[in-house]
């Protein structure tokens, strides 16, 4: 295997001097362009949208997860001061549907709800609160319905159908080799992951428009302006070019953001009442407000031989998609490609269902069906590990994927692969030191002084709760790898358009990138920089306004702005440097062959500085929009799931180490330690900011995130009883970052975003598992699942 | 929303006599939470924040008077010392900003079974100073708490101070969440011990429709302290000891479900932390000197 490489010139296409780590370059730490704004607080976001003559909108929703629904009576509502409009599906001039993939969810409820909070009406209002109490006058006659709340009771027969062609959304079946194999050593588990949110601290927010000529105009934080706009032309039965949509600032996404929230609803309104109308969630109203990851209910066997090889897995995995598809179809395949991780095995028997039922819906989140399916491969792995008198890491070793290597669905991994590597990698990091016993820094001190113990409660399970001053505490070490593809799959036409302009400002060159592709605290935004002063020579780079005037830049998702949209920015860049090149030659009256672009001038090696950008460009303005594809993917056989269904994998490993008090099942995690390839850091602090921010996330599953539903209602659809990780639960990390460039990709580079996000919950579980001896087959794991305080859940 | 803001607690009594329906703020952390999500439609607000006695606090014969207004963050930096249970408290409550808004003449107000500051006032034995324009009366904090976020106060009182003996003995806290900083407590316990008097009293909380004491779990060790000579040896507390206190303190408690944790799992916890409490509290009278116990 070849050592990875920080050198620039190992990538290909590009001339070593030419792509140098210059601090504003690409491989530089270019500072964002939006992050003081952000520190400061000056940065607008989506809530902050403001028009002077605005009215506010607000959505009534259903507080049953099914029901019919008998009328809808909205006059007293409409009756209230202050109430400009109340709307129900019957206003919606287009077809009342929209949706990702399937068009299955109405814009507003028709004659049936199917979860809790689906909307059913809109109010527009002078002042919010006006509106909101209008709503509540709003009647509704409900004829409330026995709601279907678990994926494999929605797919029983006999179960009531939710949508016309019944509760199967998508049933993916991976075959390889023989379905029947054995083998000498065998382990089965059942898993179960509960359902997580995006919990992104901006809700959802958005201003609409009208333009007077019955058009309209949306403000909107988002993740993927022109499927917006797809979706809200139909709902609205106006063309593209009257439904103009302009990125508002986006407080995070994390896949929460693909679906619709208010779009429609807020330029319904507005074209209603010819006003603008701002529409904003409230935190509670935001957990209605946008789908979640899937719960996963996940039956696993493996088989190896007894020297460790895996001869089979064989798996059936359970999604709930909730009450509409959303993005169900592509999870589905996701965890189904991929939910054997990245091991080596002959033997491959998978059923992955997505299924509807009355559950909220469910869809795009950060590791998109590759987080559920890693919990229950890497448990299976340690049992494997544990059954054979195996050391877990060996064992994955052992069996590890690598460059050359056939996935499940036949195709061929074909560039680096360093499954192996990564593992040993955070296996060979220092261990943190033994559980404090008198760490001494000052608030141990002030302590000690008022009775206290002589050692940080912080640093203990419960922190400074004062639940243990040691006792019952176990100290356990655990291991995880996953894989995930990178940019959407499966024969989806996955590109994106830039637009970049370069010209002489104030006599100084100036480059101007211009996507639809969404900023949402990523850092996209720098990376486009990065890559025009690279690819341009310029320092001067001016982001446009995102917005739909332009092609789509596809969706801020599945880990590919980068490659995607950075591919698309780069070729523009080298079009544009094309042009220049060209227009300084016509200049000059003469050819020179190497001649390019670097630090506002025209060189070349044999001649060194020959022109100025600004000198030769004038007034001149060059201008060039590229529509950029990354290479051709492939539906899987529906029979058989073989096929070229990814463009490029991405890899993690994780060692977790942590302390469980196993007397009262309370958790801290010392310390995380990540390896992960990234091709080439265009950015290497923004790589580690998604590093850390993805290991907190899937900390939080393991540990404490879940969207507790019974009956099909959410039970705590706030931040006190929603719990995400705060400081004193993400421990410091040790990071390494490998890069191996993908021959493939721009820059060698690969998606950074969710690797992470998928292995760092297992490593968590895993090293609980090692700490307490327990099985602990659900995450998140509860306080009770260790203490033994509730019964597990039946698989 | 009528907005009162005296600047004068005889104002602010006069105030609260004429508008009994007025409700008081003080830091907020709990009541605007409230407001904002429209469970409350308060006619009147009656702030208390310019009331600048409030947020003093005296030593007056051997306790310490907690004004109302005393916020989390200045028990914790003023008073760790002379209040170490109820500091051990205020460090658990929220986040900073919390802690730098919210008091414990809020949390009273609130009377939320969760709430933080109650298991070390009854553990200590404090008095709720309730005043109105008819004059001031003490409520003992075993009689405080009436039912589910429901206390003893009339329509026209408000808490000015919570009265707490200076501790004659080590005092102890622990609180269950499920994360490891700013969280509702799953169960909370405190537990304090007093030498001099050979009396133990203890606090639960999140664990019962109220907070509550352990009355039978005090009595068992007060009197198995004083039936082995403990006091006096300050010896090691046997195992068997630790354990019926732990039950008793169990025993004592009536938790439901709820989505913060189950039943079975607080009962649980309980036990644990009634042991692990009590035997910290004992190694710091262990290492006090009898003297200076
Ligand atoms: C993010 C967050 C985290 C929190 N974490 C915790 C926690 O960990 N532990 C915990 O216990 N609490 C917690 N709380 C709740 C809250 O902070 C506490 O209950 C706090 O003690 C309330 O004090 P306050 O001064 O802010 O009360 P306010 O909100 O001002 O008032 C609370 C109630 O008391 C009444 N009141 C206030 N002062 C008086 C008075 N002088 N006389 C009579 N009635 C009065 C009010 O009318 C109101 O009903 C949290 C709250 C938030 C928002």
């Amino acid at each position: 295997m070849s050592t990875p490489t920080r050198a620039p010139a190992a990538a290909p296409g590009i001339a070593p001097d030419q792509q140098r780590d210059r601090a504003s370059g690409i491989g530089g730490n270019a500072a964002r362009p939006d992050g003081t704004l952000k520190v400061t607080g000056q940065f607008a976001y989506g809530s902050d949208l403001w028009a002077d003559d605005m009215l506010w909108g607000v959505t009534l929703r259903s507080p049953h997860p099914y029901a019919r629904i008998r009328g809808v009576a909205v006059g007293e509502a409409l009756a209230t001061g202050g109430v400009f409009a109340v709307l129900t599906h019957a206003d919606v001039p287009g077809k009342n549907r929209c949706g990702l993939e399937h068009s299955d969810q109405p814009v507003l409820a028709e004659d049936v709800v199917r979860y809790q909070g689906e909307p059913v009406a809109l109010v527009a209002a002078d002042h919010p609160e006006v509106a909101l109490r209008a709503a509540k006058k709003i009647a509704v006659d409900y004829q409330v319905l026995d709601p279907v709340t678990e994926a494999r009771a929605a797919l029983a027969p006999g179960a009531p159908a939710l949508h016309p062609d019944g509760n199967l959304v998508r049933h993916l079946k991976l075959r390889k080799g023989d379905p029947a194999a054995s083998a000498e050593v065998v382990v089965t588990g059942c898993y179960q992951v509960g359902m997580q949110d995006q919990a992104f601290l901006g809700p959802e927010a958005g201003l609409a428009v009208p333009d007077g000529l019955g058009g309209v105009d949306l403000y909107v934080a988002t993740q993927w302006l022109h499927v917006d706009q797809r979706q809200v032309c139909a709902a609205l039965g106006l063309p593209p070019e009257q439904v103009r949509l302009t990125l508002a600032g986006v407080g995070g996404a994390f896949g929460g953001r693909e679906d619709l929230s208010m779009h429609v609803h807020a330029c319904l309104l507005a074209l209603h009442t010819g006003k603008p109308i701002k529409m904003v969630y409230n935190r509670e109203e935001s957990f209605f407000g946008h789908v979640h990851r899937h719960p996963a209910t996940m039956r696993y066997e493996h088989g190896a031989s007894a020297d460790g090889k895996l001869q089979y897995v064989r798996a059936e995995i359970y999604l709930d998609g909730g009450a509409y598809a959303s993005s169900t179809p592509a999870v589905v395949g996701n965890a189904g490609t991929m939910g054997i991780g990245p091991y080596v095995v002959p033997n491959v028997h998978v059923d992955c269902y997505g299924a509807y039922t009355n559950n909220p819906p469910c869809g795009a989140m950060r590791g998109f069906g590759s987080v559920q399916t890693a919990f229950a491969y890497e448990a299976q792995m340690d049992k494997l590990a544990a059954t054979l008198g195996m050391d877990p890491v060996e064992l994955r070793c052992l069996n590890a994927m690598s460059l050359g290597s056939e996935a499940p669905t036949g195709q061929i991994v074909d560039s680096q692969a360093p499954v192996a590597e990564l593992l040993d990698r955070v296996r060979k990091m220092p261990l943190p030191p033994a559980r404090a016993g008198g760490i001494g820094g000052p608030s141990a001190l002030a302590a000690q002084r008022h009775g206290q113990p002589a050692f940080d409660l912080r640093d203990l399970p419960g922190g400074v709760a004062n639940t243990t001053h040691g006792e019952g505490v176990r100290r356990g070490i655990g291991y995880a790898v996953a894989y995930k593809n990178v940019g959407f799959s499966e024969g989806f036409d996955d590109y994106s358009t830039a637009r970049v302009r370069l010209e002489v400002i104030g006599g100084e060159p100036v480059a101007t990138v211009h996507t639809a592709a969404a900023e949402v605290g990523q850092g996209l935004v720098t990376v486009q920089q990065q890559i025009c002063r690279t690819e341009l020579g310029v320092d001067q780079v001016v982001i446009h306004p995102v917005n739909t005037q332009v092609g789509s830049g596809g969706s801020t998702s599945a880990s590919r702005q980068t490659y995607v949209t950075g591919g698309a920015v780069r070729a523009a860049c080298q079009a544009v440097a094309g042009q220049a090149v060209a227009l300084a030659q016509r200049q000059l009256g003469r050819t020179i062959a190497d001649l390019r672009l670097d630090g506002g001038q025209f060189v070349s090696a044999a001649e060194g500085t020959v022109a100025s950008l600004a000198g030769v460009l004038g007034s001149d303005i060059i201008e060039e929009t590229v529509e950029w594809r990354h290479r051709p993917t492939y539906p899987v056989d529906p029979e058989t799931g073989q096929g070229f269904a990814h463009v490029q994998y991405a890899f993690a490993a994780h060692r977790a180490v942590v302390d469980v008090d196993t007397e009262l099942g309370l958790v801290k995690v010392v310390e995380l330690a990540c390896a992960q390839d990234v091709g080439k850091a265009i950015n290497p602090d923004a790589v580690l900011g998604q590093i850390q921010g993805g290991s907190a996330q899937g900390l939080g599953l393991a540990i404490m995130e879940e969207i507790q539903v019974s009956d099909g209602m959410i039970r705590n659809p706030s931040f006190t009883d929603y719990l995400i990780p705060t400081i004193l639960d993400m421990p410091p990390m040790q990071i390494d970052v490998l890069e191996y460039p993908d021959p493939n990709a721009p820059y060698g580079l690969r998606g950074v975003g969710e690797p992470p996000t998928i292995s760092s919950g297992p490593a968590v579980a895993a090293a609980i598992r090692a700490a307490t001896g327990l099985e602990l087959h659900r995450v998140p794991i509860r306080p009770e699942h260790i203490t033994g305080s509730m019964p597990g859940p039946a698989p | 929303m009528e907005f009162l803001q005296p600047t004068s607690w005889t104002d602010a009594l006069a105030a609260k006599a004429a508008s009994p329906e007025a409700v008081p703020i003080c830091g907020g952390t709990d009541l605007m939470v409230e407001l904002n999500f429209d469970a409350r439609r308060p006619a009147a607000l009656l702030d208390l924040t310019k009331v600048a006695d409030l947020a003093q606090w005296d030593i007056d014969d051997g306790s310490v008077r907690l004004g109302a207004g005393v916020s989390y963050a200045r028990i914790i930096t003023e008073l760790s010392a002379r209040l170490p249970g109820l500091a051990m408290a205020a460090r658990t409550v929220g986040s900073p900003q919390i802690r730098n808004r919210g008091t414990v003449g809020g949390n009273l107000g609130t009377a939320s079974p969760a709430g933080d500051a109650h298991p070390p006032l009854l553990a200590a034995a404090a008095t709720v100073e309730a005043a109105s324009v008819r004059g001031t009366r003490l409520i003992g904090i075993d009689e405080f708490f009436t039912g589910v976020k429901r206390n003893a106060l009339a329509a026209d009182e408000l808490i000015a101070a919570v009265r707490i003996p200076l501790p004659v003995g080590p005092e102890q806290f622990s609180k269950i969440g499920t994360r490891n900083a700013m969280v509702i407590a799953v169960a909370a316990f405190a537990v304090a011990l007093q030498p001099a008097r050979k009396l133990v009293r203890t606090g639960i909380g999140s664990a019962a429709p109220t907070p509550r004491r352990a009355p039978a779990a005090e009595q068992f060790l007060a009197g198995a302290l004083a039936e082995h000579d403990l006091w006096e040896s300050r010896a090691e507390l046997p195992g068997p000891l630790l354990d019926r206190f732990g039950d008793l303190v169990t025993a004592a408690a009536a938790p439901i479900d709820d989505v913060r944790g189950t039943a079975a799992y607080r009962l649980h916890a309980l036990g644990v932390m009634a042991r692990r409490t009590l035997a910290w509290a004992w190694r710091q009278y262990q290492s006090a000197s009898p003297e200076g116990s």
